[in-house]
């Protein structure tokens, strides 16, 4: 097992090494840059050399490279270009709102999703059974801008059911702790403030678990229809054992094996979809700061850190999904 | 009162768009306590179907079972799910034919033969861990404080079947069905399970259903046979009639197609001609007629009874005679 964990994180070193090096001369080759979108279109030649310089950008690239990697190393990402903050605190305080909403989002697709694929496959061919795999179709296909739209429309404007946008109402004076809205509000026991952060939260993480939560719906249908056929639940039938430990620990302890496959994989994808999701109802998690980073000002210390950052995370979801994995599957243990 | 009856059971498989399945087809037969009783023939004959019947294990759907299966004289088809489930491993214990798919790979071996112990007596996790351990070793598995806590794909083939059979046999079932429980295994092994089931129903009491397609079992091994072809009972008698002198032509070709070390060396071998696929439905005639050596005109007119002359129940027109074979 440890020898595992040490492997996976030697080679998630490799990989984010590769990967930021990658990125870095990705960034520079686009074109404009932070020194054009500083100056403006018409600057004078002499005034752009003039800050290229002072930024370092006129430097081979493999010396900016080296540089950057000496920063990192030493935990120094540098500045933002376009406010100046150093990179950590502008970054530190976009993560927390991601984190929350990926959070809730994999909760609601984990937690309904397993059941409701199980519930699929138990009443295979029948009424709900199709009812089920429709609304995964549905769920899979339908784009998270136009649903996020929708229910906002729908749920805040007409109704009034849900917040708008935002994260937290404006009459509400929350102290932070952590920035996770709803874990400060637990934490200080200022419970109106966490339950109002908790009903900004529901409807921007409703349609960011939308697809996860189709996905993992169909793995989980088709992974547990699988299982059910197996001759070792047939063994589980013979000793008449009761219909609860057969579902637990013979059917729903194997299914689960591909469905944490898929939710690592989904988690990754999660990402992409908060990017979207944020701009939607106006989240101001790192989903807004990328799309600010990129179309204002080319700010590459803070796309650097940032893609770093989202590789890094990627690459510890799949180690805990390698783990958990090993923790179910005592086969693969031995390997 | 026999343990077991079952009397007259079909089973019919009915799938959308294509004829109704008859694959067990109006059986009858019955096992008195602690009798180890065997079903034969080759395979696709319905013997794993009939066990399952018994047992209550067929799929929900697609398919009707009738006729009765009366244990102590109870009918089982007629009991609810919940009924079953109490029995199941408790009165009726089964193992199946291939050891490693029929253990959750998941689940240590331990766990899987406590789980019997607990659900149908009640025992907690460590008396049930407790008897397990006992159970593994009483089926002859070296080392089983280890073992316990081992995974299915950890050990041997042979301790696998050996682990099934401890979990079939946990909660001293008086009836063990085995559905062809060394087809699966190295020849060497097939033998050592074998000697292990016989020394464990003699030892429980337990009566016992071999299910085989191999005769060489049947002669180690029951007191009485049942010879199955393509869903009906053809032949059922005691083992040493049958070997003395079988009489159904099928029953005769599977003696002949079997090794025997009583005969002189480089005597042929004979297997049975064709193959099931020849069969034609029982009510055209007898399903065996196309491949048989004995057969009649009147075979091909509707099934052949079966008839009990009080020394075996024969379905035959023109059974083997025997004073015949040893003149030729
Ligand atoms: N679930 C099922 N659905 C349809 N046909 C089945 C099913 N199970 C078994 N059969 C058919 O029933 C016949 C008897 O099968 P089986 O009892 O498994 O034979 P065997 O004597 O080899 O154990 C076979 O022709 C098989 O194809
Ligand atoms: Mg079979």
């Amino acid at each position: 097992m440890l020898r595992v964990v040490v492997r996976r994180l030697l080679q998630m070193v490799v990989t984010l090494i590769a990967l930021s090096a990658l990125i870095f001369v990705w960034l520079r080759s686009l074109p404009g840059g932070p020194v054009e979108a500083l100056l403006g279109e018409r600057a004078t030649p002499e005034r752009r050399a003039l800050l290229t310089k002072a930024l370092g950008y006129d430097q081979p690239i493999w010396v900016q490279y080296g540089k950057f990697l000496e920063r990192v190393v030493t935990g120094n990402f540098g500045n933002s270009i376009r406010s100046g903050d150093s990179v950590a605190a502008t970054i530190g305080r976009a993560f927390p709102a991601t984190i929350e909403l990926s959070v809730a989002a994999l909760i609601i697709a984990v937690g309904i999703g397993i059941p409701l694929g199980y519930l699929a496959a138990r009443h295979r061919g029948r009424i709900l059974d199709n009812v089920i795999v429709v609304g995964t179709l549905l769920g899979i296909a339908i784009p998270i801008f136009f649903l996020g739209y929708l229910l906002k429309d729908q749920l805040t404007q007409g109704l009034h059911w849900f917040p708008p946008s935002g994260r937290q109402s404006v009459g509400i004076d929350a102290t932070r702790v952590t920035g996770f809205f709803v874990l400060d509000g637990l934490l200080t026991r200022e419970f109106d403030a966490a339950a109002d952060a908790l009903w900004h939260l529901i409807l921007p993480a409703v349609t960011l678990a939308t697809i996860p939560l189709a996905v993992i719906t169909r793995i989980t249908r088709g992974s547990v229809l699988e299982v059910l056929g197996e001759d070792y639940v047939r063994t589980a039938e013979a000793k008449g054992l009761r219909t609860r430990t057969i579902r637990g620990r013979h059917v729903l302890r194997n299914a689960l094996l591909p469905v944490t496959t898929t939710i690592g994989l989904q988690t990754g994808a999660l990402l992409g979809g908060a990017i979207l999701t944020e701009r939607v109802y106006n989240w101001g998690g790192l989903g807004s700061l990328i799309s600010d980073s990129i179309t204002g000002s080319r700010d590459y210390p803070v796309l650097q850190a940032l893609i770093l950052l989202a590789a890094f995370v990627f690459v510890v979801i799949n180690l805990i999904v390698d783990l958990s994995y090993a923790l179910i599957d005592p086969r693969v243990r031995v390997g | 009162m026999p343990l077991l009856d079952v009397q007259d059971l079909s089973v019919v498989f009915k799938r959308r768009g294509e004829q109704p399945f008859a694959a067990v087809d109006g059986v009858s037969f019955s096992v008195e306590a602690g009798q180890t009783v065997g079903l034969v023939g080759e395979s696709g004959c319905g013997k794993s179907v009939t066990s399952l019947a018994i047992m209550g294990l067929l799929p929900k759907r697609g398919n009707s079972v009738s006729g009765q299966v009366l244990f102590d004289g109870l009918d089982l088809l007629g009991l609810s799910d919940n009924e079953m489930r109490d029995r199941r491993g408790r009165d009726i214990g089964m193992i199946f034919q291939d050891p490693l798919s029929s253990l959750n790979p998941v689940v240590p071996i331990g766990v899987q033969v406590a789980e019997v112990l607990q659900r149908h007596q009640g025992q907690d996790r460590r008396e049930s861990t407790r008897n397990a351990r006992e159970l593994l070793d009483a089926v002859g598995i070296p080392d089983p404080d280890r073992r316990l806590k081992e995974y299915p794909h950890q050990i041997s083939g042979g301790m696998r079947q050996r682990a099934l059979i401890a979990m079939a046999l946990a909660c001293k079932p008086r009836l063990l069905i085995a559905d062809e429980p060394t087809t699966a295994l190295d020849v060497t092994i097939q033998a050592q399970i074998l000697t292990l089931l016989k020394e464990l129903v003699n030892g429980t009491g337990s009566a016992l259903i071999m299910i085989t397609h191999d005769l060489g079992v049947v002669a180690g091994l029951c007191d009485t046979v049942n010879v199955l072809y393509a869903g009906k009972v053809v032949e059922t008698t005691e083992r040493h009639r049958l070997f003395a002198a079988p009489r159904h032509p099928y029953t005769n070709g599977l003696m002949n197609s079997i090794p025997r070390l009583d005969l002189p060396r480089g005597t042929p071998l004979t297997p049975i001609r064709g193959s099931v696929n020849d069969n034609i439905p029982w009510r055209e005639g007898c399903a065996f007629a196309p491949r048989c050596d004995n057969v009649l005109d009147v075979c091909l007119e509707g099934t052949p009874p079966l008839v009990d002359d009080g020394y075996a129940a024969l379905r035959c027109n023109n059974p083997v005679s025997h004073a015949q074979e040893v003149a030729s």
